[in-house]
């Protein structure tokens, strides 16, 4: 099964649809709940980065019975040093993306932490790509 | 005595149900407290409640994708009526306290030890 969504950055009031919309289809496939939780994180804290650091983005799913395997592009500002974006706490948010809750420098760590593989490159000026993936 | 519903609790501590009047059957286990909605992604659990000053729209989103049972907004922060009829179709209760988070967990926590002391 393969899925694609568009995310539009600066659109926080859809921010989390698409999370949503592929956790049900999990949910209707009978995949373990601790494992849809996991999955469901992750979606959202990679949905959640393309809107507050990204321009737009698209976000494909690819889905078969023993994993499930996600891929963001983005069009964007990029990120200049991979490792410390990936540790907790570095965050460039905005203040008013802040406000809204975001900005904890918390999502990264949280994809590494509830998939099984997970890899995050850049092209500064340019874009990011993230992909992760987890198994049933 | 069982662990107490969200109907009961919502009774007992003074909180204002705000939206998913019709869920107030589930029995909350614990809650986790926090604005950061990635702290609440990482480290909540599942049908925990959630104390928050946040009302932005994403805290729906939040609750839905971790299966919270609850959001309880603090110091009686107004909701936009837009959150809340989003809060109805996703099946999350919000729950308005009238204290500052900290009062509101002390309740809480409180609440929660006094039922499992009350078990033994
Ligand atoms: N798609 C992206 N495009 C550009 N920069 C990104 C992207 N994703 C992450 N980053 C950079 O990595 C940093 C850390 O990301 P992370 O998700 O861990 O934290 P955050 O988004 O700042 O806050 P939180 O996720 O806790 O709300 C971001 O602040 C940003 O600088
Ligand atoms: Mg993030």
């Amino acid at each position: 099964m393969q899925f694609e969504f568009d995310i539009q950055g600066g659109d926080f009031s859809s921010a989390g649809k698409a999370s949503s919309d592929i956790k049900k289809v999990l949910k209707q496939l009978n995949i373990d709940p601790k494992i849809v939780r996991r999955i469901a994180v992750a979606l959202y804290e990679a949905e959640v980065n393309v809107v507050a650091h990204a321009y737009k983005g698209v976000m494909k799913v690819d889905l078969d019975a023993q994993k499930i395997k996600i891929v963001l592009e983005d069009e964007g500002p990029g990120i200049e040093n991979i490792e410390k974006a990936m540790q907790e706490g570095f965050s460039t948010a905005t203040d008013e993306v802040r406000q809204m809750g975001f900005g904890a420098g918390m999502g990264l760590p949280n994809i590494k932490r509830n998939t099984d593989e997970m890899l995050l490159t850049s092209v500064p000026d340019q874009g990011t790509r993230l992909e992760f993936m987890v198994r049933f | 005595m069982g662990k107490p519903n969200l109907k009961k609790l919502t009774e007992d501590l003074g909180f204002e149900c705000l939206s998913g009047e019709a869920l107030l059957d589930r029995i909350p286990q614990s809650a986790y407290v926090s604005d950061l909605l990635s702290d609440v992604m990482g480290k909540a659990h599942a049908d925990m409640m959630w104390i928050t000053s946040q009302v932005h729209k994403n805290i729906v989103a939040v609750a839905s994708l971790k299966e919270l049972s609850a959001i309880v907004i603090v110091n009686e922060r107004p909701v936009e009526k837009e959150l809340l009829e989003q809060a109805e179709d996703e099946e999350i209760v919000v729950l308005s306290s009238n204290l500052p988070a900290f009062e509101t967990a002390g309740k809480l926590y409180n609440y929660f030890l006094g039922v499992e002391n009350s078990k033994s």
